[in-house]
């Protein structure tokens, strides 16, 4: 194959003048200047709309006693993607299964909720918040404990107005 | 009024070089914050709000930060000429405004002192050749770094200095003509005296004055020697902490120099139009408001809320400009070399010279007709009107506008 080269046309030089273009840049730069409508938001003050369906850090749903709703299945370690959760489940007297230990690896997530939709139990949620910023990284792996005392909301994971996406 | 005695005129001058400089430092300092805002508020955010209020403080927050940042050096650099470079660049910045003045004299107990820190008889002429060493800052640093894009950025900064020298320097010749005299005193009082601004009978001038600045103080649309997105910021790529800090000065008051310099030789200075109360220059050691018919001098009567009011004045003309460039720099995309060089020296040589030659020709004719006064004002500005409409229409046909003419090479080649 012959190798092609494409051939640029632009005006030449002598034929380009920029000055009405110039002013006409200026005359918008300057109607954005004097607008007093800005995008800035100033975040501590302020805080951005986050989307009901925004997946942030997780929560651990309780029972009403206190106890975490996860019945231990396996689940949501088996179907993440990032090999972000560990858990170890445990049989109570009772038969009830319950979790040992559930850590979540927050740098590890990337956030894309298919804990939330493959859990059974609806136990764990990914939620409408974004502010986990921490000292140290060991402070990045959550768990159960920590999963449990998250107190934003949990994110929908469709919209209930129109639950399949039509 | 008289002129001040030896010993005082020392003590003021040394005591004005004093405030000059802390003024344009402040000024600077206060000039990056503005070209934060401006652009900021022209892509319709808010731009530093944190420290202090409205961000006030945040000038000195940086220069703090830039204090403590690590100094680095190139292994491979020059060590002398990279230490040297950015004191070079920044020194002609800094005394170039030396000789601008800046308000009206101010009268004190022991005479009447200047409101410039040295009025130079070579006025203009000191400018430009202050203006010219700031080239070797920049070259130097490029070359120094020892690295290809910074010495690029050096070679283009040089080559693009060079070439706007020149439109610079003829774009000048119109209005030593007009003033006859190159102190920039001199040249504010003939304005005064004329009661013309130079921007008016000299339009063209005024306009490529503006374009050369641009191109001096290397702002957008002509800062290749910095080209971010294709030399990494040039000849500075390899500088941090106070050096880079020093080259951020000194662009900063290459700017505020360059306007106050247009607001000086184009805007009448420090005079407040439509006033004659603070017309005063000096005549054989008089300080004298102007001339009666029979040539005698009329005393000029200094007052210290005088040099207020045309001080506040020049402040404002010299803001203006400084908003100018800073309007301009986040309006418009950079030039592509061939462009810089054709446009300074295809385009604005040429036209500058037939325009320098124009007005001689018109101050010839009007001098010979003895017109004088506002008619002589009226006359220029309506041939430098015609000529400055001339030439926007000559470089601006419509044909412009539209990009590349369609269909004008054959498919096959394209």
């Amino acid at each position: 194959m012959a190798v092609t080269v494409k051939v640029m046309h632009r005006p030449e030089a002598g034929e380009t003048s920029y000055l009405r273009a110039t002013l006409k840049g200026m005359a918008l730069t300057f109607k954005h200047l004097v607008n007093p409508k800005k995008v800035t938001i100033e975040y501590p003050e302020e805080r951005p709309f986050l989307s009901p369906r925004w997946r942030g850090t997780h929560v651990m749903e309780t029972h009403a006693d206190g106890r975490p709703k996860c019945v231990a299945c396996g689940l949501c370690p088996t179907v993440c993607p990032a090999n972000c959760i560990r858990l170890v489940g445990g049989e109570d007297d009772m038969g009830n299964r319950y979790p040992i230990v559930y850590e979540i690896d927050e740098f590890r997530c990337i956030f894309c909720g298919m804990c939330q939709e493959v859990c059974p139990v609806e136990a764990i949620h990914v939620g409408v918040h974004f502010e986990n910023a921490e000292y140290t990284r060991d402070r990045f792996v959550y768990d159960l404990d920590r999963l449990m005392e998250q107190d934003h909301p949990s994110t929908l994971l469709w919209d209930p107005s129109d639950p399949l996406s039509e | 009024m008289t002129q001040l005695s030896p010993t005082v005129f020392l003590v003021f001058t040394a005591i004005k070089v004093i405030v000059v400089f802390t003024a344009i430092l402040l000024a600077v300092a206060y000039m990056t914050l503005a070209e934060r805002k401006v652009s900021a508020f022209i892509q319709d955010r808010l731009g530093p709000n944190r420290v202090g209020p409205f961000g006030l403080l945040q000038p000195i927050a940086d220069g703090i930060k830039n204090v403590l940042k690590e100094e680095t050096m190139p292994a491979t650099a020059n060590r002398f000429f990279f230490v040297l470079a950015p004191a070079l660049s920044i020194v002609p910045a800094l005394v170039t405004f030396a000789v601008i003045p800046v308000a009206a004299p101010l009268p004190t107990p022991w005479g009447v002192v200047d409101m410039v820190v040295a009025d130079l008889p070579i006025g203009i002429l000191y400018v430009l050749a202050f203006s010219s060493l700031g080239v070797y800052g920049l070259f130097l640093a490029g070359w120094s770094s020892n690295n290809k894009y910074s010495f690029l950025g050096g070679v283009r900064s040089s080559a693009q200095m060079v070439s706007y020298e020149v439109a610079l320097g003829l774009s000048l010749i119109p209005v030593l003509i007009l003033a006859g005299n190159v102190t920039l005193t001199e040249i504010v009082h003939q304005q005064q005296s004329l009661g013309f601004w130079y921007a008016l009978p000299l339009s063209l001038s005024f306009l490529f004055f503006v374009i050369s600045s641009f191109a001096e103080t290397n702002r957008l649309p002509f800062d290749l020697p910095e080209a971010e997105s294709e030399l990494i910021t040039g000849y500075h790529t390899e500088y941090s902490a106070m050096k880079f800090s020093m080259f951020f000065i000194a662009e900063y008051a290459h700017v505020l120099t360059a306007s106050a310099l247009m607001a000086t030789l184009f805007l009448g200075g420090w005079s407040v139009p439509f006033w004659s109360g603070d017309d005063m220059f000096w005549r054989a050691g008089v300080l004298v408001a102007g001339l009666t018919e029979s040539g005698q001098p009329i005393l000029a009567s200094p007052a210290w809320w005088k040099t207020l009011v045309t001080f506040v004045a020049f402040a404002v003309k010299t803001s203006f400009f400084v908003f100018l460039f800073i309007w301009v720099r986040w309006t418009l995309p950079r030039f592509r070399y061939d462009q810089v060089m054709h446009l300074g020296w295809k385009v604005m040589l040429p036209v500058a010279l037939a325009y320098v030659i124009l007005v001689a020709g018109t101050v010839l004719v009007l001098d010979q007709l003895g017109v004088e006064g506002f008619l002589f004002g009226s006359a220029l500005t309506a041939v430098s009107g015609i000529a400055t409409a001339g030439f926007i229409f000559f470089v601006d046909r419509d044909r412009i506008l539209r990009g590349a003419p369609r269909g004008r090479l054959p498919v096959s080649s394209r």
